[in-house]
């Protein structure tokens, strides 16, 4: 397994408070990795971090061996590293066509209808709602918009954070069928979720954070299995 | 008689029939669960009754009188709290200030003074579990911590009828479990409650009867376990993993104090 994304000693905060400490994480080309832990533990400040929006005050970043370190947003985007934000954040009075097409504000090639066609087939769900304005959207189907305009950006890698995040449950299992789907055609997923089954049910691998530090990462199944994990996350 | 009475409640946006012919009624001691599809409907009937939308059609009455159409607050101060599932406290006060804030402007009769205003927080925030945090300024708080916030800011406002939308969106299952107890907590104190949740494990655990609103109707009503096993909620709802994830395992049998995992 060559590695896609390599994360090295990596700590972050804002102003001068630290919240993430020497934080090690590798990620294979198409694995699906979870991440998760307690609210607070820092999981959406570690995306910040990767995504260049949270300073990094020490440690290292490489995406396909390219260092991104210090690396504006938009340049870490074009590199493949795609950030899918908590809450969908969508433009709500644009467009959901609008929005969808906005992911590929970076990009300038030829492909981006293409893109957009192909992308589509992951959403039926918005075939019919393309001119609808995002905010008028039920919230699995922001949801939806939101991963789609990530990947107008042709991530190599795509990190979501807590798709599930007030959703029926019945929304939940569609957006995470969309999700697998992703990862089965070749994207590599680094998934944050509060369900924690869920989440590592359909993981290759986790890692587990805890006051900002990797307390613990190995194969999904066995970090289910493992009693510190079952007792700190699901209350069993 | 009820504590609170909706009668054919209806509500359109535009075209759009947000809310058709809904009734149910309240009675003090309840914890009402309103589930349902996202778009179903839920916050805009919290809306409705916290009088934030004014019905078009319909009537919702508290205790003998009808509410309808009454201003937010003349509401709020009837003795009707509520949370928002965004939660937006005041960015430059401390935890115990925000509280406060309920207390005096949202209670039935005369004015707290400032220092009875902060006593009267102090009290909510311990049921709510956030006493120790009060001096904290809310910039500090953890997500499940702004929820608890958001509870304790009704709760100051010393409501007969609580209505919580989504408290416990985007917690683990283990904070989950804490911010039930806090809910307990609040039914003992003699609360009553309706709250909107996609939490399974919050409307088994908390509620005593389960509404299920769908495409602006009420699709189903009555005691939560009965609500969660009936196929239409299923269907429009649950989803087929939920309703698998339920059923025991045919082999070995569950042992006690198992099963309780999603």
């Amino acid at each position: 397994m060559s590695s896609l994304l390599r994360v090295e000693k990596l700590t972050a905060g804002y102003g001068m408070t630290p919240v993430l400490f020497e934080v090690d994480l590798e990620l294979a080309s198409g694995e699906l990795i979870a991440l998760i832990g307690a609210n607070g533990a820092g999981k959406s400040t570690l995306l910040g971090a990767l995504s260049g929006l949270v300073r990094v005050s020490s440690g290292t970043v490489r995406l396909a061996d390219r260092l991104l370190t210090g690396l504006r947003p938009e340049m870490i985007v074009a590199s493949g590293m795609v950030h899918v934000p908590q809450g969908r954040r969508l433009f709500s009075t644009m467009t959901v066509e609008r929005n969808l097409l906005l992911g590929a504000y970076r990009r300038h090639d030829r492909q981006v209808r293409a893109d957009f066609e192909r992308i589509l087939g992951y959403f039926p769900a918005l075939a019919n709602k393309l001119d609808r304005e995002a905010g008028t959207l039920s919230g699995g189907e922001q949801q939806m918009v939101a991963i789609g305009r990530g990947l107008m950006a042709r991530p190599t890698l795509l990190m979501i954070d807590e798709p599930s995040l007030g959703l029926a449950p019945n929304i939940v299992d569609r957006v995470m069928e969309i999700v697998k789907a992703i990862n089965k055609d070749g994207t590599a997923v680094l998934l944050v979720e509060q369900d924690v089954v869920l989440a590592l049910d359909m993981a290759d691998r986790g890692y587990v954070l805890e006051n900002g530090r990797i307390a613990m990462s190995g194969p999904a199944a066995e970090l289910r299995r493992d009693p510190a994990v079952r007792k700190a996350y699901l209350g069993v | 008689m009820s504590l609170l009475a909706l009668r054919d409640l209806g509500k359109r946006f535009g075209g759009v029939n947000a809310l058709t012919d809904v009734s149910f009624a309240v009675d003090q001691g309840d914890v009402l669960g309103i589930i349902g599809p996202n778009g179903a409907g839920k916050t805009t009937l919290l809306n409705c009754i916290s009088g934030l939308y004014t019905p078009d059609t319909g009537d919702i009455r508290w205790e003998a009188a009808s509410i309808r159409g009454l201003a937010p607050y003349r509401i709020a101060r009837l003795g009707i709290g509520r949370t928002f599932q965004i939660v937006r406290p005041f960015p430059s006060m401390t935890v115990r200030e925000n509280t406060a804030m309920g207390a005096l402007f949202g209670r039935p009769g005369a004015r707290l003074q400032p220092g009875a205003a902060l006593k009267e927080a102090d009290t909510v925030l311990d049921v709510v579990g956030l006493g120790e945090k009060r001096n904290y300024p809310v910039l500090r708080l953890t997500v499940p911590d702004r929820k608890r916030l958001e509870v304790a800011r009704g709760l100051a406002m010393r409501p007969r009828l609580l209505l919580l939308d989504e408290v416990m969106a985007g917690l683990n299952q283990v904070e989950v479990e804490l911010a039930l107890e806090m809910v307990r907590r609040v039914r003992d104190s003699g609360v009553t409650i309706v709250l909107i949740e996609h939490v399974m494990k919050v409307i088994v655990g908390v509620c005593s009867r389960a509404l299920v609103l769908n495409f602006g109707r009420t699709l189903v009503e009555g005691p939560p376990a009965d609500v969660l096993k009936d196929p239409r909620v299923i269907e429009a709802y649950l989803g087929q993993r939920y309703a698998r994830d339920q059923e025991p395992p045919p082999y070995p049998p569950p042992q006690a104090g198992e099963g309780n995992e999603k």
